[in-house]
Parts: C-alpha cells; sequence; structure tokens
C-alpha cells in the first residue's frame, strides 16, 4: 500500500489496420512488486508490453505512460532501456556462438580507450552471475548451456543495464520444473532489492506463487485487476477472467478402458550425435496399450524427446541397440517415412522449426505427412486434398477462414491443432506427443486435450511427453519418469503426484 | 492456365510490370517491339536462358543455387559438337550423349550435395571452374562446328506447309490447339469442383477469362505465324513451352513438386514429416545440369558452332530472372511461370533497350537496378507490420503465396 507507483498505463489504444490490438487499456504497477498480466493468446499481453518498451513508439498509439511520475515518450527500445525498463522476450536474444559474458556485455562493452575492457568485461561477469545464482564459466560459449541456465543470462544482462522495471514474457515456457522454480525464485528475490517485475504467464500455478496483483486481460481489455494482498486467488477465478467462461473440466474423463499392449520397447539404447560416451537412452525398455495416454516425465536434459526422436525412425542420435515390437511384431523403423509407414506418429515440441513450414497454408501443412493419400501416381488431387483440409479445419476446430490460410498467421493454439490434424491424417496407431500444450492459451490447452483423449478412445495409443507435471497427471494413465536417460519409475497416474514424479525425475540430488 | 484459380499477386505484379515495359518500348521504337520479327527472335534467342531458369527455381526453392550451369552448357556442347563433327556420329545421337552427359553432371554434382553434404555454392563453384576447364581441354578452345540437321531441329522454324493462307498454318494450328486445350482443361475442372460440391467461379468470369486468354493467344499466334516467310515459332519456343508446362505440372501438382518446397521451406520439418529429403536435393541440382545441357546444344544450334566462350554469365542471368520472378533467397518460395516472365522482363529490357540505342554498358547497369529493385520492393513488402498498400493486398487475397497453384 506504502509502495509508490513506478508505472502508469493510461486509456492505452492501438490499432493496426483492421484490428484494434488494445483499447483504452490501463495498468497501474506499485514498485517491488511482481506483478502479473493474464489473457489468452491473442488477448493483447505482447502488444502492451511492445507499447511499454518503445517497440511501438510513441505517436503510433493512444494513450499516456506514466512512469517513476514523469510521463514518458519513447521512441525506440534504447529509450526504455535507458529509463531501466528492460523486457526479455520468450525468444531469448542471445548469440549462441558468443560466451556467456560477451553476451551480457552485447552493445554494452566497457571499454578501455578504443578497445573491449576484457577484464571488466570478466571480473562484472562472474559479479551478476552470482547474483542469479548461476555457477558457470563467463567464458563458457552460450550455446553449450541449456535454456534455464540461458533465461538466466538475460536477466544477468538486464541487471547490467541497471534494470528498474524487467518485462517477463513467458519466462517459463520453456523450462522444466525445477529451472522455472530457480527463475522464480530469482525474482522473487530481486524483488527484495527494489527490482519491480511485470511477468505474462500461461502457468497459472506460477502465477499464484510468486504475483503480488494480477492484471486480466481480455480481447485487448482490462477485464479486472486483482491485489492478491486483499485475499487469495484462485486459478479457477483467473481462468474464468481470461476466457470469459468458466471451463468445466480442464482434463477430459479417462475412459478407463485401455487395451491390449500393442507397441513394446525393448533395451532401446542411443548415443548422443556428438559424445561417443554419452548415451541419451540406456536400455530404456516401456509399453503402450491401446485406448492408453502414457505419460513421459523427466527434467530438461533427462532425455525424453531424444527417446522420442530415435524411436521415429532415429531421428536422433545413434542407434546402439534395442527392439521395438508392434502388435507381436518386431518392426523395422530407421527411417521417418519407415515410421509412417509403421503408423508412428512424432509430434514435436518445437512447432515452428521441427513441427511445419510456415510458408504453407493450413491445407498444404494438413496432408504433408502423407500426401499419397491424395495423390494418385504421384500427382496431387487438390479436391482430395481440400476435403481432407477441411474435414480437419472442421474436426479440430481450428479457426481461421479457410484452408488457403497460412499457418504463419495462426495463434500457437491453432497451429498446434495444423500439426495434430497433419499426423492425424497419417492413420497412426501411436501418436508420440512431445510438449503438445507448450506456449498455448488455455482455451486452446484444453481443447487439446479433449483432441488428445479422443485419439486414446479411438483406440490409438499416446504418449504424451511434457514438462509440466498437472498436465500429465490430469491427462495421462500411466507415467513413465526418465533420468538421465534411464527410465526410472513406473506410475499409475492416478495414483501418482508431484511429489513422487519429482523423487523419481531427479533421485540424486543437485541439478 | 498459366496463373490457375488463385493466381499470385506476386506474379501479377511482376506480369504488370512486363506489361508495362514492353508497351513503353513499343512506344518508343515506333512498334518495332511487337513487330513479328523481333518477338520470334526474342523467343529464339532467350529460350535457352528462360530454360536454364525453370532449373534454376527448382534449386533455388529448395534452398540452393547453381552457378556452373554456364559451364556445364559449354562443356556438353563442345563435346556434342566433336562428336558429329569429329567423331562422325549422327546428330539424333550426338543429342543423347549431351543429354546422358547432362545426367552424369547433374549426378556427380548432386551427389555432392546431397550425399556428402557439400553446400551448392561450393560445389557448383567447383564445376563452373572445372567444366569450363573440361570446355577447353576438349574443344581444345577452338570454334567446331555442328551438323546442318542438328541445327534445323534445335534452332529451326516451324515448316510453311498447306494452303497459302497468309500465315504460317502449323504455328496457327498450334495456337488453334492451345485454345482448345485451354477451354477444355478449365471447363473439366469446373466441372470437377462442382461434382463435389466445392465452390465455383460464377460462369461469366470463366467465359471472361476465357476470352481474354484466348484473345491474347490469337494475337500472339497471329504475330508468330506472320513472320517472314521462313522464319515463324521456333522449335526452340516450343521446346520451352513443353518445359514450361511440363515443370509447372510437375513443381504444382505433383508429390515431388510439394517435397521441393517442403525442404526449402523448413529442411528439418520437411525430413520428420518423411520427406526423402537428400533426394529432393539430389534431383534438383541434377535436373539443373540436364536442363544446362539442353540450353547449351540450343545454344550451339543457333550459332552454329561451340566454343571456348560459351555459356559465360549464364548462371548469373538464370538467378537474376528467378529472383525477379519473385523467389526468395532462403528458399521454400518461387514458381516457374513467375521465373519466366522475370527472363522475360531481362530479355525484353535488353531487346528494348538496344532497340532504341543504349549501349551495353547502361544496358547492364540498368538491368542490375531493375534486379536489386525488384527484390527490394519484395522484401518492403514482407517487412512486418509497416503498411503498405501492396502488403495489404496481399494480405486481402488469402493464399496469395507464390507457392501456391501457378
Amino acid at each position: 500500500m506504502a509502495d509508490p507507483v513506478i508505472l502508469e498505463m493510461r486509456g492505452i489504444t492501438k490499432e493496426f489496420p483492421g484490428v484494434r490490438a488494445l483499447e483504452d487499456v490501463s495498468l497501474e504497477v506499485r514498485k517491488g512488486r511482481i506483478h502479473a498480466i493474464c489473457g489468452e493468446n491473442g488477448a493483447g499481453k505482447s502488444t502492451l508490453m511492445k507499447v511499454l518498451s518503445g517497440v511501438y513508439p510513441h505517436g503510433t498509439f493512444d494513450g499516456e505512460i506514466v512512469y517513476q511520475g514523469e510521463p514518458v515518450a519513447f521512441g525506440r527500445i534504447n529509450d526504455s532501456e535507458r529509463a531501466g525498463i528492460v523486457i526479455i522476450h520468450q525468444e531469448l536474444a542471445l548469440v549462441p556462438e558468443l560466451s556467456i559474458a560477451e553476451n551480457i556485455f552485447l552493445g554494452n562493452e566497457p571499454r578501455k580507450g578504443v578497445a573491449i575492457d576484457w577484464d571488466a568485461v570478466h571480473v562484472r561477469a562472474t559479479e551478476l552471475l552470482a547474483r542469479v545464482g548461476l555457477d558457470e564459466d563467463p567464458e563458457t560459449p552460450i550455446k553449450h548451456i541449456g535454456v534455464g541456465k540461458q533465461q538466466l543470462v538475460e536477466i544477468a544482462k538486464a541487471l547490467e543495464k541497471d534494470v528498474r522495471l524487467l518485462i517477463l514474457d513467458e519466462p517459463t515456457a520453456a523450462l522444466n520444473e525445477a529451472d522455472s522454480q530457480h527463475l522464480l525464485d530469482l525474482i522473487v528475490g530481486l524483488k527484495g532489492k527494489g527490482v519491480t517485475s511485470i511477468m505474462i504467464s500461461h502457468k497459472l500455478g506460477e502465477i499464484e506463487q510468486v504475483a503480488d496483483a494480477i492484471t486480466i486481460i481480455r480481447d485487448g481489455r482490462v477485464v479486472e485487476t486483482l491485489d492478491i494482498e486483499h485475499g487469495a486467488v484462485d486459478e479457477d477465478r483467473i481462468i474464468r477472467g481470461m476466457v470469459g467462461r468458466t471451463l468445466g473440466h480442464r482434463f477430459p474423463e479417462r475412459s478407463g478402458a485401455a487395451g491390449d499392449v500393442f507397441f513394446e520397447v525393448r533395451d532401446w539404447t542411443v548415443q548422443h550425435p556428438l559424445s561417443a560416451e554419452r548415451l541419451v537412452a540406456k536400455g530404456s525398455s516401456f509399453t503402450v496399450r491401446r485406448g492408453e495416454i502414457v505419460g513421459f516425465a523427466g527434467l530438461m536434459g533427462a532425455g525424453r524427446t531424444e527417446l522420442a526422436m530415435s524411436l521415429f525412425g532415429r531421428q536422433y542420435g545413434t542407434w546402439l541397440g534395442g527392439t521395438i515390437v508392434k502388435d507381436g511384431q518386431e518392426i523395422r523403423v530407421r527411417s521417418v517415412p519407415e515410421a509412417i509407414e509403421h503408423g508412428i506418429a512424432y509430434v514435436s515440441e518445437d512447432r515452428k522449426a521441427l513441427g511445419l513450414n510456415l510458408l504453407d497454408t493450413i491445407k498444404r501443412s494438413v496432408v504433408s505427412a502423407k500426401l499419397g493419400k491424395v495423390s494418385t501416381a504421384g500427382v496431387v488431387d487438390p479436391i482430395r486434398e481440400l476435403h481432407a483440409a477441411e474435414e480437419y479445419l472442421k474436426a479440430l476446430r481450428i479457426k481461421a477462414p479457410d484452408v488457403e490460410q497460412g499457418v504463419d498467421t495462426l495463434s500457437g493454439g491453432n497451429q498446434q491443432k495444423v500439426v495434430l490434424s497433419k499426423w492425424m491424417f497419417t492413420d497412426p496407431d501411436l501418436l508420440i506427443l512431445d510438449e503438445p500444450t507448450r506456449g498455448i492459451d488455455v482455451g486452446a490447452k484444453s481443447e487439446i486435450y479433449q483432441i488428445i483423449r479422443q485419439l486414446a478412445d479411438q483406440g490409438k495409443g499416446v504418449i504424451l511427453i511434457s514438462s509440466e507435471l498437472p498436465e500429465l497427471l490430469g491427462l495421462a494413465d500411466r507415467i513413465y519418469t526418465i533420468f538421465e536417460g534411464r527410465i526410472t519409475g513406473e506410475l499409475p497416474a492416478a495414483e501418482a503426484d508431484q511429489e513422487m514424479l519429482m523423487r523419481r525425475m531427479a533421485p540424486t540430488k543437485g541439478d | 492456365m498459366l496463373f490457375g484459380k488463385k493466381g499470385s499477386l506476386k506474379e501479377f505484379g511482376i506480369l504488370g510490370a512486363l506489361i508495362v515495359i514492353v508497351l513503353a518500348f513499343q512506344l518508343a521504337t515506333n512498334g518495332t517491339t511487337l513487330s513479328s520479327g523481333n518477338v520470334i527472335n526474342l523467343v529464339q534467342s532467350q529460350s535457352y536462358i528462360l530454360i536454364l531458369a525453370i532449373g534454376m527455381v527448382m534449386v533455388i526453392i529448395a534452398g540452393h543455387i547453381d552457378l556452373s550451369v554456364g559451364s556445364v552448357a559449354a562443356f556438353v556442347s563442345v563435346v556434342v559438337a566433336i562428336s558429329m563433327t569429329d567423331w562422325g556420329i549422327p546428330w539424333w545421337s550426338s543429342i543423347l550423349l549431351g543429354l546422358g552427359l547432362g545426367i552424369a553432371i547433374g549426378a556427380w554434382q548432386g551427389f555432392w550435395v546431397a550425399f556428402v553434404g557439400v553446400p551448392a555454392f561450393i560445389v557448383t563453384l567447383a564445376g563452373m571452374l572445372m567444366f569450363r576447364g573440361l570446355n577447353q581441354l576438349v574443344g581444345q578452345s577452338r570454334g567446331i562446328g555442328v551438323d546442318s540437321e542438328f541445327v534445323a531441329l534445335l534452332a529451326g522454324y516451324l515448316p510453311e506447309i498447306g494452303p497459302d493462307t497468309g500465315y504460317n498454318n502449323p504455328t496457327l494450328l498450334l495456337g488453334l490447339i492451345a485454345i482448345v486445350a485451354v477451354v477444355v482443361l478449365e471447363l473439366r475442372r469446373r466441372a470437377r469442383r462442382q461434382s463435389v460440391g466445392a465452390e465455383v467461379a460464377p460462369m461469366w468470369v470463366l467465359v471472361t477469362r476465357l476470352v481474354l486468354v484466348a484473345g491474347v493467344i490469337v494475337a500472339a499466334t497471329l504475330l508468330f505465324a506472320s513472320g517472314r516467310p521462313g522464319t515463324s515459332f521456333p522449335h526452340s519456343g516450343i521446346l520451352l513451352a513443353i518445359f514450361v508446362l511440363a515443370y509447372g505440372f510437375l513443381t504444382q501438382r505433383t508429390t515431388l513438386g510439394r517435397h521441393i518446397y517442403a525442404v526449402g521451406g523448413n529442411r528439418r520439418a520437411a525430413e520428420l514429416s518423411g520427406v526423402r529429403t537428400r533426394w529432393v536435393d539430389f534431383f534438383v541440382m541434377a535436373n539443373m545440369s540436364v536442363l544446362a545441357a539442353v540450353a547449351g546444344m540450343l545454344w550451339i544450334a543457333r550459332s552454329q558452332a561451340a566454343g571456348p566462350a560459351d555459356g559465360t554469365g549464364w548462371e548469373l542471368d538464370a538467378i537474376a530472372a528467378v529472383f525477379i520472378g519473385g523467389a526468395a533467397v532462403a528458399g521454400g518460395i518461387g514458381t516457374v511461370a513467375g521465373s519466366i516472365i522475370g527472363g522475360l522482363v531481362m530479355a525484353v529490357l535488353s531487346n528494348g533497350l538496344f532497340a532504341i540505342g543504349t549501349g551495353s554498358d547502361w544496358i547492364q547497369v540498368i538491368k542490375g537496378l531493375v534486379l536489386l529493385i525488384a527484390v527490394a520492393i519484395d522484401v518492403l513488402n514482407k517487412r512486418q507490420g509497416r503498411f503498405s498498400i501492396i502488403g495489404l493486398l496481399q494480405r486481402g487475397m488469402r493464399g496469395s503465396r507464390a507457392a501456391d497453384p501457378a
């Protein structure tokens, strides 16, 4: 209460040709708080932050921004940074080839005359890394540290700029539970040192945990601002605000009637593509039943994606041993076409880099993994193609005017539906879904859960890889845990809880 | 139809530019630009570059580049010439030999690109040097003549046969066939779409379009058919037309064509969708060399001799045509039709500037600027968050991406 207001945005309205992205949005952030902004994808959260940081310069929007008691007019992002406002985007802005220290000081290098003062760089980088709790040599190239640590480097970079207002756009989207927790602790720690944070997040659990105030945005308008001090806020309340309705069950009911084991992996062993002594899968064995959703839990780097991709036509690492048995027959899956032929589908965790050709239309994407189905003698039949695509557009309720829409224009949730369509179109028996709801808003998430359950109910086997434990517990029938390439546990989801999973995901102390 | 049901605006843009340039020169040259003699000459003299552009756009869509086409054309053609003149083998078997050599060279370059993983830029830069050297080695840097039958086939014109109509009869027939084919195909497509309940344009739209297209074909036919006796529609033009139709079909309608776009658009995603990306790379590189062999043979037929400087700079003309035609440097975008139009823009520009007395020095400067500006407009249009009329129109016309059926 006593805290002064550090930032006030008043009546912000921002229009793009044809759309009003923000309408009369007002926001008040108090100093030394963590202020969460929630809303579905496309609600206008990122646009608001771009207005604040000067990505959209003063004059391209209506309304005013008062920062530290004075009206400000940022013409570009450098202006806001000079004022101590630093935005950390979802896609990290680090140069993979450069070292941690070089990245922290990129564009802001301490100098001695005309030359860079490397000693100062090193000393100050070491200090900053200690402040964010990152135990790495500042000379380590960025590409050699994980995403979680890269996120910390971004924060160190912000601290170097003497940040007073830190804006984090989906900071934990790509992080596993342990790394997320570390990051959240860090943000809370910074709060104690007077750094105010604005955090955009889809993960309601995290918001509940750290936020002091929550502003909910829907369709470019502020729905409400909740002050946590005035009483606890529960997830349902936030969701209701975001989607404007109550979502019934977040997770679809389990049908409970899984069939026989039809897919079995035995002693699967895979070598890391670059280092021969590292194994990313060590004699892994598991089974999948018809109609069953099998969860895979593990920390980032545990080898879940690596296992999945090596099963999918050996698309990761070097296969050393192990067999795949499907319907009682040992099958050979040495390439993606063979995998597709055997009814295996893999939906990648990285939609944009691995899942879609962003230059394609919805129509071309949907049929792209099994063109033969709409072709005769190598010639694509446009009519059959159109029908197939329209069928999925309707069935999965993809929000687009028609199938000629480019997939690059769709929201994350709709893109994911296109990827799911693409793999459903291949008539798979087994779908491997790698982080299928990453970066997707709550409404679309729940729809994707429904789709996944429907697929299982049709008798398909589903492997669900997820870093969100509540998602695994809510959706899967059975959960395997992985640690350092080894399967460390198998639990029926109904009997498991987060703690039990965590213990098996990280059996030893440490990283 | 060249532009299908949803024409790409980008191609319409460049087509518009072509029409403007043609009309401007038509005025500036008092009608010589669109005289039958000039148009026939233009097709005869440019078809080899346009054929190269067809192969090149596929290479570029897949995300590669080919710098070796001029040297490959030169090497193949010198061997073809020697086989006729020095070895005395029949001209038709020389053509087969040339094609075979094109396939072999293509397989060689495709192997390094696709299976060893050497970037195409390097492989074809090496090829550019090697095959130029081999051309001079084999031909000993002299001019080598070719058979007259070879010239008659590849650099000839449709014959003067039938009653005296004042026009070249086979050219008229060709025009008629083209009109009938367009009408039949369009009607069939419409019927097919209707039968499955898909949306169709109103009949009057179709009729208007068919009348327009038929009008253009009639005008072109009469232009070509009214040439000086002995010159009419050139054989190389027929070959070009066949290639445009065949490769247009291949890129837009076949699974192989889809795979080329998929590889260029997102290689890893294509691989994970079951596309055999290496074979796609191999195909586009090998195909390019085969087309280079064809272009080389057309060239020596027209100049009636093979020489050490043949094909110099061809790769650059072909690449320029492709990019003016709307292809993206990063791959995944481009069309055969667009590249042909891009090639024609360059050809008409040279031809017209030359006709109004511009020196070759200035012609090069102007062509360079045109390439730069054409691609710059494209880049500016794509830049996001920035208002542009063309960008707005493009967004309005959904599906108007270059990757759409041409």
